[in-house]
């Protein structure tokens, strides 16, 4: 190459020099281009699937005409949606399990929910072998695509969905340690393979029902006493020390500058410490607490449990609601500090935070998707487990563990005391409009020193967490940890 | 069938794009007969691949004037081809090959997006490529054009107070100026005006003074690739990293200050930063750039096959884009190193020349084309902002068409210039 100029020790003329100079702007520019060049392949290797994988991007529906749309699989096999093609050959998906998966698989008809949404790249891409795919080329046919196989876990889906039987609201059961949601109820549901004939009467003004809500991640619920979890993890990092020092007496009435929170149906707790308070729930306890905090650390604090944060779902949802300035004043300081005031939650949110408290203080990312598979049923790609990061220290972990284990052995959730295993968790009843029934909360998991499920359990209307959605909690872990699960 | 067809020449075109790219680097390497070897070769790989392209365009859309726009542009390659083969002895093939194998590649992707378009494009072309057919002649037989950069300045700032006076702005930085309904830009020449005026500058003295005057040049034309290539061409001429360091410090500042004062600095920029936050709008352009890279991915979906159309003004600035998704990225990134091997060809001749003059105006050129590359490719790609520039010779546009053959033309010329010299020389040393 003559771009090369020879050094030595020899005087150079300007031209000479100008060439150097010249080699250096190539070598310049030639860099650049090979930045830009790995650039575009770092998007296509790694970036690529979850950037086309968009409801923006029309071009997937291009793969339609190539690809037959793939199944989506429980985790055992079980065909939770697939494709079947009429004689006049128009495909039709089919979901055999009807409005059991209705918000988890979704559907794919007037836009796409669920996983038809977030596995759409995935089932329309596939990884037939090649001889097949140049054998249904030529003859006109399409390949199969993909199968995407869930985390879902049937018959405990078929459980949560009977436990909570007519009434709405949602349940979430899911594994602390690797973030596989085994199961996710919304009621009511809707029936995806009737979805498009339906869709007036879903979407239409008169309906207030909300069939088409995932209320299990979408569904913005006050969060009641299951906030106190919250408020005592506040409590005790102003605490670190002394917080078992913490006594209350409670009387059933709490008053302050005029206000008065009263404890549920008025019952007199009597002389609580800070882990009585937090198992009985005591509404005095924590409205006087809630006084005496930091709002500005509480903020923080709540902040770091993801409210009014991005969460680490794929799927659809809404971000959690908290505000509480100064400013405010007591009475709704008083509120926020119970659980009521303006805060709103969602189940996957407040799932999120006990699965963190079970797994160490660190939250791992829900995930709905197991792995995929081509059409005959080799493993294409695996989604591992990830981590999102530290909610809360291990030793902070620790503490709520033992508060909400107490919660259960002596405090409001004895609807889940039994011989088999020991389980922790936090109940709460949710006022959200005067003169109706409040929101029943169970938020919890077992067995209490080695989780492995964490259940969410909450019924709309359902009166108090611990005599309505504790049980239904309590179903699940029973099929969970002790196997009770053959039975249904 | 049709798809069988369709397919296999997918995988066909980009191992011919591979091929054509890699003799194209072989070439930097090769000496005297091996050259032109390689350069017929190219010729092959380019006849084959544009047949094959608007043959697999053919049996998709059964358009009959598919064939015969076909056989016009091959008949227009092979007088452009046998032009410059007659008319100069001592051109350089590679430059004319690759000249040749962008426009091809160019009026594929037109043609699949728009038949209309590319058909005016074509003409465009043929236009372009006759003028600038004798500029070689003029490079080699003209003495004085180093003489006069008052007539390049001030031709320069005449094309500038045209665009003022009567140009609209379309995308919020382009300007362009409508006549007879063809729509041509004047700064796209005025860019080349610049490069002349700039090494004339220089070529007298590289004192302070004309340092500062070709700045306040660079600085009216206020564009980036004026400043890339005011940096590249002061470096050149001076070798001093004193102004190289200014130059980009001048550019940080000016950055921060277009920043603040042009709004639509500022949506490019946040379009870039994160375009998932506002897809309906101003992210939409590079979002769907992005869905059709990506879907295209290596291997493309096929001409026919994707949605290029989707792209708001894809046959211009994200024609990259299209030409990915259809044709893929492997052959994309082809055309990007083809266009890179162009540029140091360009770098490779100014090293050659002896008089400086030469050599400003090959680094100048070179800068300005290669630069015009990277914002667009890097623009579609997200690697950088979008900045609305168009990808020369393979983008729709008779302004881009005219000033980038004008560009090659007259490194052409340089290159012939080069080897009449040795000839000459040669020729004095036998007797």
């Amino acid at each position: 190459m003559k771009l090369t100029v020879k050094g030595g020790k020899r005087e150079i003329g300007p031209g000479e020099r100008a060439n150097r100079s010249i080699l250096c702007l190539v070598y310049a520019v030639v860099f650049l281009f090979l930045c830009l060049m790995a650039y575009v392949g770092y998007f296509l290797t790694v970036d690529r699937e979850h950037v086309i994988n968009n409801a923006y991007n029309a071009r997937l529906d291009g793969f339609a005409a190539r690809v037959e749309r793939g199944r989506i699989l429980g985790s055992g096999g079980e065909i939770l949606a697939e494709t079947r093609t009429g004689e006049d050959g128009r495909e039709i998906r089919n979901y055999p399990y009807g409005s059991l998966f209705a918000h988890g698989v979704g559907y794919s008809v007037r836009g796409k929910t669920g996983l038809e949404q977030l596995g759409n790249f995935y089932l329309l891409t596939s990884h037939e072998n090649l001889l097949d795919q140049a054998i249904a080329r030529l003859s006109g046919r399409k390949s199969r695509g993909d199968c995407l196989r869930t985390c879902f876990d049937v018959k405990l889906q078929q459980l949560a969905r009977d436990s909570l039987g007519e009434q709405n609201g949602a349940v979430i059961v899911m594994e602390p340690a690797t973030g596989r949601i085994l199961a996710m109820v919304s009621s009511p549901d809707f029936n995806p393979n009737t979805v498009d004939q339906d869709w007036e009467s879903l979407v239409s003004e008169d309906n207030t029902e909300a069939q088409l809500l995932n209320r299990a991640s979408q569904g913005l619920y006050p969060p009641g006493s299951v906030f106190k979890t919250v408020i005592l993890l506040e409590y005790i990092r102003e605490h670190p020390d002394d917080y078992d020092q913490y006594r209350f007496d409670c009387t059933g009435y709490f008053q302050y500058e005029g206000y008065t929170i009263q404890c549920y149906h008025g019952n007199a707790h009597g002389s609580q410490d800070l882990s009585h308070a937090y198992a009985n729930s005591c509404n005095g306890a924590f409205a006087s607490m809630g006084l005496e905090l930091d709002l500005k650390g509480l903020g923080d604090t709540a902040g770091e449990l993801l409210f009014n944060r991005d969460q680490p779902l794929a799927m659809a949802y809404s971000r959690s609601r908290f505000t509480l300035e100064e400013e405010d004043g007591d009475w709704q300081i008083l509120q926020t500090a119970i659980g009521q005031g303006l805060t709103l939650t969602t189940p996957m949110h407040i799932t999120m935070i006990t699965a963190a408290v079970a797994n160490k203080g660190v939250l791992m990312k829900p995930c709905l998707t197991d792995s995929v598979e081509n059409a005959a049923g080799e493993k294409v790609k695996q989604f591992e487990p990830s981590v999102y990061g530290a909610l809360m220290t291990e030793k902070e972990a620790q503490i709520l563990t033992d508060m909400m284990e107490l919660t259960v052995a002596e405090g409001t959730g004895s609807a889940l005391r039994t011989e088999s295993y020991t389980a922790a968790g936090k109940t709460g009843s949710a006022q959200f409009e005067t003169g109706k029934e409040t929101h029943s909360w169970f938020t919890g998991f077992a067995p209490a020193q080695d989780p492995q499920v964490v259940v969410t359990v909450v019924v709309e209307e359902g009166g108090s967490g611990g005599q309505t959605a504790a049980p239904i909690a309590r179903s699940i872990f029973d099929a969970c940890i002790s196997g009770q699960k053959d039975v249904y | 069938m049709t798809e069988m067809i369709a397919d296999v020449s997918k995988y066909l075109m980009i191992l011919l794009a591979a091929m054509y790219t890699y003799w194209n680097f072989r070439y930097f390497g090769a000496a005297g007969e091996k050259k032109r070897i390689l350069c017929t070769r190219q010729n092959r790989l380019m006849f084959l691949l544009h047949f094959l392209a608007y043959g697999v365009m053919f049996l998709k859309t059964e358009n009959w004037r598919l064939p015969v726009f076909y056989g016009v542009q091959a008949v227009f390659f092979l007088c452009y081809l046998f032009l410059y083969r007659k008319l100069y002895r001592n051109r350089s093939d590679i430059l004319v090959n690759n000249v040749c194998f962008l426009l091809c590649v160019g009026f594929i992707i037109l043609t699949r997006l728009s038949f209309e378009k590319s058909v005016r494009q074509f003409v465009l072309v043929v236009f372009g490529a006759a003028v600038t057919l004798v500029i070689p002649f003029i490079i080699d037989h003209a003495w004085q054009l180093s003489r006069i950069p008052w007539v390049y300045g001030l031709l320069g700032l005449a094309l500038l107070w045209i665009v003022y006076r009567s140009g609209h702005e379309s995308y919020g930085a382009q300007l362009s100026l409508s006549v007879g309904g063809i729509s041509l830009q004047p700064s796209e020449f005025v860019k080349i005006s610049f490069v002349f005026f700039a090494a004339a500058m220089f070529y007298r003295s590289t004192g302070r003074r004309q340092v500062l005057a070709v700045t306040a040049v660079a600085a009216l034309g206020s564009a980036l690739i004026f400043f890339v290539t005011w940096v590249f061409m002061v470096f050149a001429a001076t070798s001093s990293r004193r102004y190289l360091g200014l130059g980009i410090l001048g550019g940080g500042l000016a950055s921060v200050a277009a920043w603040f004062l042009f709004s639509h600095v500022r949506v490019r920029v946040m379009a870039w930063r994160d375009p998932w936050a506002d897809i309906d709008n101003r992210g939409y352009q590079i979002t769907q750039s992005l869905f059709a890279v990506g879907t295209g991915g290596w291997f493309g979906m096929g001409l026919y096959q994707g949605l290029p159309g989707k792209i708001p003004v894809v046959e211009k600035d994200f024609v990259f884009s299209a030409v990915s998704e259809e044709m893929g990225a492997l052959f994309a990134l082809c055309v990007v190193l083809i266009c890179l091997g162009c540029f140091i060809q360009f770098m490779m001749i100014a090293c050659e020349m002896q008089a400086m003059f030469y050599k400003l105006i090959a680094v100048g050129l070179g800068t300005m084309y290669i630069s015009q590359v990277f914002l667009t490719v890097g623009g579609a790609t997200r690697f950088i902002p979008s900045t609305g520039v168009t990808l020369p010779f393979v983008s729709v546009g008779g302004s881009s068409v005219l000033s980038t053959f004008i560009m090659f033309s007259v490194i052409q010329g340089m290159y012939i210039l080069k080897r009449n010299e040795e000839e000459e020389d040669r020729y004095e040393t036998d007797c």
